[in-house]
């Protein structure tokens, strides 16, 4: 007897273990969830007694984005943000609202997982646990402006006004947030007007002067910018890390989507074959490093250091700021801004108000906060030196040395990136931008290393279009 | 009367303290490996936050599959599991052969079991992210090569078809000839010391010894390690992933068939990748077949046939 109850206890404990094995998030989240209760007996007590109005707002912001930009913006000029917790995971608005900052990195398609995820529970998810703003790329933002899935809030419906309250917005950013009927869903402080960003010492010795106006000069156009970096392959240098660097300028004139509306054809444009063709000259003549394959790598990273022969980087304002400064070993000072070849824009990170948000005051108010309050811009501009969105700051920034950089030698960049700004054309978007463009740099990387020729180039990125879009028929290139 | 309850009993309490386990098996393995079957038949996958399906196709998804690069992907996982595999074996039985000769004596035995079984302690992954790093244009290797004068330029690894291949070769050979040699350790060691005896007895010579004897009678254990491995190498992932970004790169020459998979799920389609996942399974189930007859058949102190060959006698 006493046998049977040993074994039914060790058989009990066993099962407990297994079944707390099973159900260990589940238990977690319960632990959570009479926490927020908790929370929420504090926020809501706090709240009457401030007699405050918004009684049906929620007591928890969930804000899903892919890195720490948003959270450090958005910190730096919401003034409801009382505290921060340490590690960043949660910040406490003056009347007790807590935002919960849910941050999952954009390589491999990880955030955009994690907040499809989270949007198609969207409804059925309890009101703490909804989606309130949510971030967006560029590359990726027609995904989620897109009417028919209706997965953002028309700015509008917000109680934002674009007309009036974003008026002081670039054309361009207000264009691309917008859904297919021109309805707008996002907003963005930042605009990403691209400049050259070069070395000072080698500009010195190459060309005998460092100013941004005299280089300036060597590289307004292409044809002026091929004899340039022939004079600094005749010195040892090399003009560009890689043939990615100026991908950027070439995709951002093509004249038509990658993908029209409502069609399934992909349409390769003739700008994307001009820059393989001018690619694979410069490559041949010697004026990308031949170390260097892509973008994000390693080895990318090194050719912004002091030990690199490369002369300059196409960037705009985040690049100098979050790829440039960090990798960048020397002295500070070494570097300046001049203009482009060509003008274009590159990135930009866009705020989106959750559709079925509990919170669509405070959602409101940081959008408003964030991307509409000169003050707040101007802050942002010079903590952060993000080109904001503000066309009357920036017009000001550029003639006001305040906004100058030590990391530029004392150089004001905005006098390169306000008139940049103001001549972009955005390339027309697709829903499928983020894919056509990785893999077009992916297939046709292999024909600018050697490694294959130019059809089977073109066969490679047919097949992995097919294999990451399954609904595309048809992959037609330019005559 | 009370003896045959009592067996009844235990055999009742050892159905019980399995259960917890074919309850998880069921619920976490079983369900979701008949769902990926039936999505196998199904258009399903997600076009943005769109969803659509599923609708039923039929064979649809296993046709297109047969038309597409599939072959070549597991042509490629064939390679680059021979690259890794063949070294693997050959170090592994000559370094268990050694630790094992009682003759040798070799020192520190125990060191060297642990060392060489460090790189499978190492995620896939961390690892493969640090060969990244080391054979990167501008990475260590390079550095040095350089400053010992050995190259001009700096070679590009992972730029041709036969540096990444034989990058990923190494690294599997590296992770794993320590888990080979210590199960083909213990295979040896498994067998009678008399019969190395004797054959020193009859003037046998090392080489002899190793071939006619040690060879023959680990040979199921052998045929295990083989099998084992190709299931292991059909599911090659993170060492390619990683090194070549997911690419596959050069032109999809180290994209392995699981690498592949993943690119069906980047779209979430379920009804490609269920299909794929078929085909896999059917491979490693002839495979497991396999692997179960020789283990079964060949066990020289014989459980199935020398059972029925016994029975047969028996008869007789």
């Amino acid at each position: 007897m006493k046998k049977k109850i040993v074994s039914i206890l060790l058989m009990a404990a066993i099962a407990a273990s297994t079944l707390t094995g099973c159900g260990g998030s589940n238990s977690g989240s319960q632990t959570g969830d009479t926490a927020k209760v908790s929370n929420n007996a504090q926020t809501s007590g706090t709240a009457n007694a401030g007699g405050d109005t918004q009684a049906e707002e929620g007591n928890v912001i969930n804000i899903y984005s892919f890195n720490d930009e948003l959270r450090t913006r958005i910190t730096a000029v919401y003034p409801e943000i009382v505290e921060t917790s340490e590690d960043g995971t949660t910040s406490t608005l003056k009347d007790g609202t807590i935002i919960r900052w849910i941050i999952n990195p954009n390589q491999d398609g990880v955030y955009q997982d994690k907040l499809d995820e989270a949007l198609n529970n969207q409804l059925t998810a309890a009101a703490d646990d909804k989606v309130d703003i949510f971030a967006a790329e560029l590359d990726y933002i027609v995904k989620y402006t897109d009417a028919d899935i209706d997965a953002a809030m028309t700015l509008e419906s917000l109680g934002i006004n674009p007309d009036t309250d974003l008026a002081d917005q670039f054309e361009f950013t207000k264009t691309v947030a917008c859904d297919q009927n021109g309805v707008q869903r996002a907003s963005t402080w930042q605009a990403c007007p691209g400049v050259l960003v070069y070395r000072r010492d080698i500009a010195m010795e190459v060309f005998g002067t460092d100013d941004p106006v005299e280089i300036g000069k060597r590289t307004k156009d292409w044809e002026t910018m091929k004899e340039t970096a022939e004079a600094l392959k005749a010195n040892g240098y090399y003009t560009f890390s890689c043939y990615a660097d100026t991908f950027r300028t070439y995709n951002n004139s093509m004249a038509e989507a990658w993908v029209a509306p409502g069609e399934t054809v992909v349409r390769v444009d003739q700008k994307i074959l001009d820059w393989v063709k001018d690619s694979k000259e410069w490559k041949d003549a010697g004026y990308f490093d031949p170390a260097v394959k892509g973008q994000w790598n390693s080895d990318w990273f090194t050719a912004m250091s002091s030990s690199s022969k490369v002369f300059a980087f196409l960037f705009p304002a985040w690049g100098i700021d979050t790829q440039v400064k960090p990798n960048w070993d020397g002295e500070e000072g070494a570097w300046a801004v001049t203009n482009a070849p060509l003008s274009y824009n590159w990135g930009g990170t866009f705020v989106l108000a959750a559709e079925y948000t509990d919170n669509p005051q405070h959602v409101k108010e940081i959008i408003l906060a964030l991307t509409a309050d000169t003050d707040n811009l101007t802050k942002i501009s010079k903590e952060y030196a993000d080109f904001t969105n503000a066309k009357s700051v920036m017009q000001a920034a550029a003639s006001d040395d305040s906004f100058a950089s030590d990391f530029l030698g004392g150089q004001n960049p905005y006098t390169y990136f306000t008139p940049g700004a103001d001549t972009i054309k955005m390339a027309p978007l697709s829903a499928y931008d983020q894919g056509c463009v990785e893999l077009i740099q992916n297939a046709f990387g292999d024909y600018l290393q050697d490694q294959i020729d130019y059809d089977k180039a073109k066969e490679n990125f047919e097949t992995a279009i097919r294999e990451r879009y399954p609904e595309i028929t048809e992959i037609q290139w330019p005559e | 009367m009370k003896q045959k309850s009592k067996k009844i009993n235990y055999s009742k309490w050892g159905y019980i303290f399995i259960l917890p386990f074919f309850a998880c098996f069921f619920i976490f393995s079983l369900i979701p490996l008949i769902d990926t079957i039936r999505y196998s038949f199904y258009e399903y996958f997600r076009s943005g936050l769109k969803e659509i399906g599923p609708n039923f196709i039929g064979m649809a998804n296993y046709v297109s599959l047969l038309k597409s690069d599939m072959l070549k992907y597991a042509g490629n996982t064939l390679v680059l599991w021979l690259i890794g595999f063949v070294p693997q074996i050959v170090i592994s039985l000559l370094l268990a052969s050694w630790f094992v000769d009682a003759r040798l004596k070799i020192r520190g035995q125990q060191f060297f079991k642990v060392v060489i079984y460090l790189p499978n302690l190492i995620m896939a992954s961390a690892f493969a992210m640090l060969f990244f790093t080391l054979f990167s244009n501008k990475g260590p290797i390079n550095s040095i090569l350089l400053s010992l004068g050995i190259t001009d330029n700096p070679i590009d690894f992972m730029g041709t078809v036969f540096g990444t291949r034989t990058l990923v070769g190494v690294m599997n050979f590296l992770m794993w000839f320590g888990n080979t040699t210590i199960m083909l350790m213990a295979a040896i060691m498994g067998i009678s010391p008399d019969i190395f005896e004797a054959s020193e007895i009859d003037g046998c010579n090392s080489m002899q010894r190793f071939f006619r004897i040690t060879l023959p009678l680990i040979r199921p254990i052998l045929a295990y390690t083989l099998i084992t491995s190709i299931i292991g190498g059909l599911q090659m992932f993170d060492v390619p992933q990683i090194l070549t970004n997911g690419q596959g790169s050069p032109d999809r020459t180290s994209m392995t068939l699981i690498m592949f998979l993943n690119n069906h799920l980047k779209s979430k389609n379920y009804g490609m990748a269920g299909a794929l996942s078929v085909y896999l399974f059917i491979v490693s189930g002839i495979l497991c077949f396999i692997v179960y007859r020789i283990t079964n058949d060949d066990d020289p102190d014989g459980s199935k046939a020398a059972s029925k060959k016994n029975k047969k006698m028996g008869r007789r």
